[in-house]
């Protein structure tokens, strides 16, 4: 049954593919989205007979076929369902029904044939993560790795007439290659030591090692795996293709650049807990980078313009919790706000994608500005999800974001969780620049000529006029739906993960702990060796310090919320004031750090001289062409000698045949 | 009887007349003649082998180079009717555009 879940995607992707010229819009948009639709059905029902196993033995194992089978190398395409899995392919299937339907409606505008590759891109898309987190080996894995990052490709290319969509397409595309290339020689690094590319085998392999306490073979594989992931999942290094890509649809954005794709890094980590955690050294990079990615995103977010970067910057500020999270060995924490961020997050860029429809393609928050009248709906639903993303109580991102932090803390990591708290406040001020200048605050006069400049837009076609940013119309019911029902997930959705310290008991940390399994037995041989009335001192002191952490992380959600009321709302003044008083840093912000700059310094312009001068000037016109011509000279040179010898006469013909015959003869006479 | 090394040699000065023929003569009827003598030649050094070791394949293949004999006039002829008509000659110095 597993295969039937990435199978229903990948059937409206093939009839999408072949037929969707000639469908009009109603049946490929529906098509698409009755797949995703059933696929979640199917899911939902895996899910089910999953929970109805004993938890220790929690897995649903399918075995397609032996994939391949080359001597010592064995593997199958197979699928495999366990606690992780569960809740990654409730997301994907879940969430992406969701925006399925609200595509529908945001992509109305295209012609039917465009409407339907937009709908077979977003179907395989589709397809490819469900393989991506259902693989049972690394292969299967990287199948729906790959898969995903070329329709990301598509996808934000997918207005490929306009040259930066088509730029940042490649770049998205080149830049996951580094990383793809460097989970390539972490599998190839596993299979050296372990001879095997299963997650269980690996798994149950290392289990049996202590913790590698030098720079070894397990450091250097769980490394690569990392550079693979920072690629993926938009970390340092390697993130810089994640805001260029919000040149694609904002349903996109919210799908594969939010709510799954740019998680699979953190899943991969999840998937490999047992393996990432007998390597010391490498857990520790994944959380500095983590924290140091999520509070650089959060600076940057804090003064760019445009709606869709803003929310860009904090997807990767956000990721960089996860990280960090997976990096002080909090796996169910990680995953726990992958799954939260993913509806506030998918929640957001809907919202933003909904104003940016009623505007025609503004993107610019600098002219937008009092639209709370206008769009109810879209306001409400996207103060949800900024209250959720924000972390205040009760709202989902709260929960998740702030077991990660007690769980930084609890670990030691107290630099770290200092990070992650400024990231908090940051995170708040942020989101509620952006809602405040969005929603808030009068309608902005239209900078004239300011349009959409720069700041990649939607707007392929729509392109605004001076008189087109007054806003046309609330979300039509298609896209309705999908925010009201990621509303009521971004306020709901951490109910599952409650922490005992304040009553609850944390559901979803028990459900996905089988999955982490190594870890949790040596997590509790650690309690064991505690006599019992310690452990309990200790479990209580946990407690209180957890509450204490909550309290103080709310406090910070509300001040940030506070500062930007303060700074945006009620004295717009003081904003300029301090961009001005600090245009150095504020320049620097503006300018993603010179990130973009640095890189084509000194990566992209030497490899592009090394290819021009080095690879196409001297290796292909000289050595290839070289060898090529070469070759062709000596023949025509040597002929123009040599058919001297074909005379056209029959008696020098004959002659020459005689004078052979005589030498042959004469040779065999006398030698 | 009449001693191997006879026959050879006649052999042999019937074979040099027809090289001489096909390289000297400038008619291409006569260098087809020529070619006769040549095989003509060969067969009768055949047939004196066979003699000489006293069984039957010399003369067996004597009948096979005189049935492609037979057949390579005939085609040669034919050829040669066919140039004489293009070119209104038969020396074989007319005949050699089949070249690159």
């Amino acid at each position: 049954m597993l295969a039937l879940i990435p199978l229903f995607p990948l059937l409206g992707f093939v009839v999408n593919a072949m037929l969707g010229r000639r469908l009009p819009k109603g049946v490929s948009g529906g098509l698409a989205s009755v797949a995703m639709v059933a696929s979640f059905v199917v899911s939902v029902a895996s899910v089910w007979q999953l929970a109805g196993l004993d938890p220790e033995a929690r897995a649903i194992e399918q075995t397609l076929y032996a994939w391949i089978a080359s001597g010592e190398l064995n593997i199958d395409l197979a699928f495999r369902l366990d606690p992780l899995s569960a809740v990654m392919i409730l997301v994907i299937t879940g969430i992406g029904s969701l925006i399925h339907i609200y595509s529908t409606a945001y992509m109305h505008d295209e012609a039917d044939g465009e409407f339907a590759r937009y709908f077979s891109y977003l179907n395989l898309f589709a397809a490819f993560m469900l393989v991506l987190v259902l693989g049972s080996n690394f292969p299967v894995m990287f199948v729906g790795w790959e898969g995903v990052g070329l329709c990301s490709y598509l996808l934000i290319g997918f207005w490929f007439r306009k040259k930066s969509a088509s730029d940042a397409g490649k770049k998205a595309f080149i830049v996951n290659r580094i990383g793809d290339y460097a989970f390539i020689l972490g599998m190839l690094a596993l299979f050296a030591r372990f001879g095997t590319l299963d997650f269980q085998g690996v798994a149950s392999e290392v289990a049996g090692l202590p913790p590698e306490t030098g720079f070894g073979v397990i450091s250097l594989a769980t490394l690569l795996l990392f550079i693979g992931a920072t690629g993926k999942s938009a970390q340092i290094p390697l993130y810089t293709w994640l805001p260029d890509a919000m040149e694609g649809p904002t349903p996109v954005s919210a799908l594969i650049h939010a709510a799954t794709m740019v998680t699979a890094g953190v899943y991969m980590i999840g998937r490999n807990a047992v393996l990432f955690s007998h390597a010391p050294d490498t857990m520790t990079i994944v959380a500095v980078i983590g924290a140091l990615t999520a509070l650089m995103a959060g600076t940057i977010g804090l003064v760019q313009n445009d709606i869709k970067r803003v929310l860009a910057y904090s997807t990767v500020s956000q990721l960089g919790y996860m990280f960090l999270a997976m990096g002080v060995g909090a796996f169910g924490a990680g995953i726990f706000h992958l799954y939260t961020h993913a509806f506030f997050k998918a929640l957001l860029f809907l919202g933003s994608g909904a104003v940016i429809h009623a505007l025609h393609g503004e993107q610019d928050i600098r002219n937008m500005g009092g639209l709370r009248k206008a769009l109810p709906l879209t306001y409400w639903t996207f103060l949800i999800g900024a209250i959720a993303i924000a972390g205040v109580p009760p709202l989902a991102g709260f929960f998740s974001k702030d077991e990660i932090l007690f769980e930084t803390y609890v670990e030691g990591h107290t630099l770290l969780w200092v990070i992650g708290a400024a990231t908090s406040l940051l995170t708040a001020t942020y989101m509620f620049r952006l809602v405040f200048l969005t929603f808030h605050g009068q309608p902005a006069a239209g900078h004239p000529g300011s349009g959409t400049g720069d700041s990649g837009s939607d707007a392929h076609r729509r392109v605004p006029s001076p008189g087109s940013r007054v806003p046309s119309h609330d979300a039509p019911p298609a896209m309705a739906l999908a925010l009201v029902v990621l509303a009521v997930g971004s306020v709901a959705a951490g109910w599952v993960g409650i922490p005992h310290a304040i009553g609850g008991n944390n559901q979803l940390h028990a459900w996905l702990a089988p999955a982490f399994e190594a870890r949790v037995e040596s997590a509790v041989e650690a309690a064991e060796a505690l006599p019992p009335g310690e452990a309990a001192a200790e479990a209580e002191s946990h407690e209180r310090l957890e509450v204490t952490l909550m309290v103080f992380s709310s406090v910070v959600a509300v001040m940030g919320i506070l500062l930007a009321y303060g700074v945006w709302v009620k004295r717009r003044d003081v904003a300029e004031a301090c961009a001005r008083r600090f245009a150095p840093v504020h320049t620097l912000l503006l300018n993603k750090y010179y990130v973009d700059e640095v890189y084509d310094a000194t990566i992209v312009q030497p490899i592009k001289a090394a290819s021009t001068e080095g690879l196409w000037r001297w290796f292909d016109v000289r050595v290839i062409d070289g060898a090529v011509n070469g070759t062709g000279a000596i023949v025509d040179g040597s002929a123009a000698v040599l058919r001297r010898l074909q005379t056209g006469s029959v008696r020098a013909y004959a002659g020459s045949l005689l004078v052979g015959v005589v030498v042959i003869l004469g040779y065999y006479l006398w030698r | 009887m009449i001693p191997l090394g006879h026959y050879l040699v006649v052999s042999a000065v019937l074979f040099a007349i027809g090289a001489a023929g096909v390289f000297l003569r400038r008619n291409l009827i006569t260098i087809l003649l020529s070619i006769e003598i040549m095989l003509n030649a060969v067969n009768l050094s055949f047939v004196a082998f066979g003699r000489y070791a006293g069984d039957l394949d010399g003369q067996i293949i004597t009948f096979f180079v005189m049935t492609v004999a037979a057949a390579e006039a005939a085609v040669g002829l034919a050829l040669v009717i066919a140039l004489f008509r293009q070119r209104e000659s038969l020396n074989p110095d007319a005949f050699t555009s089949l070249k690159w």
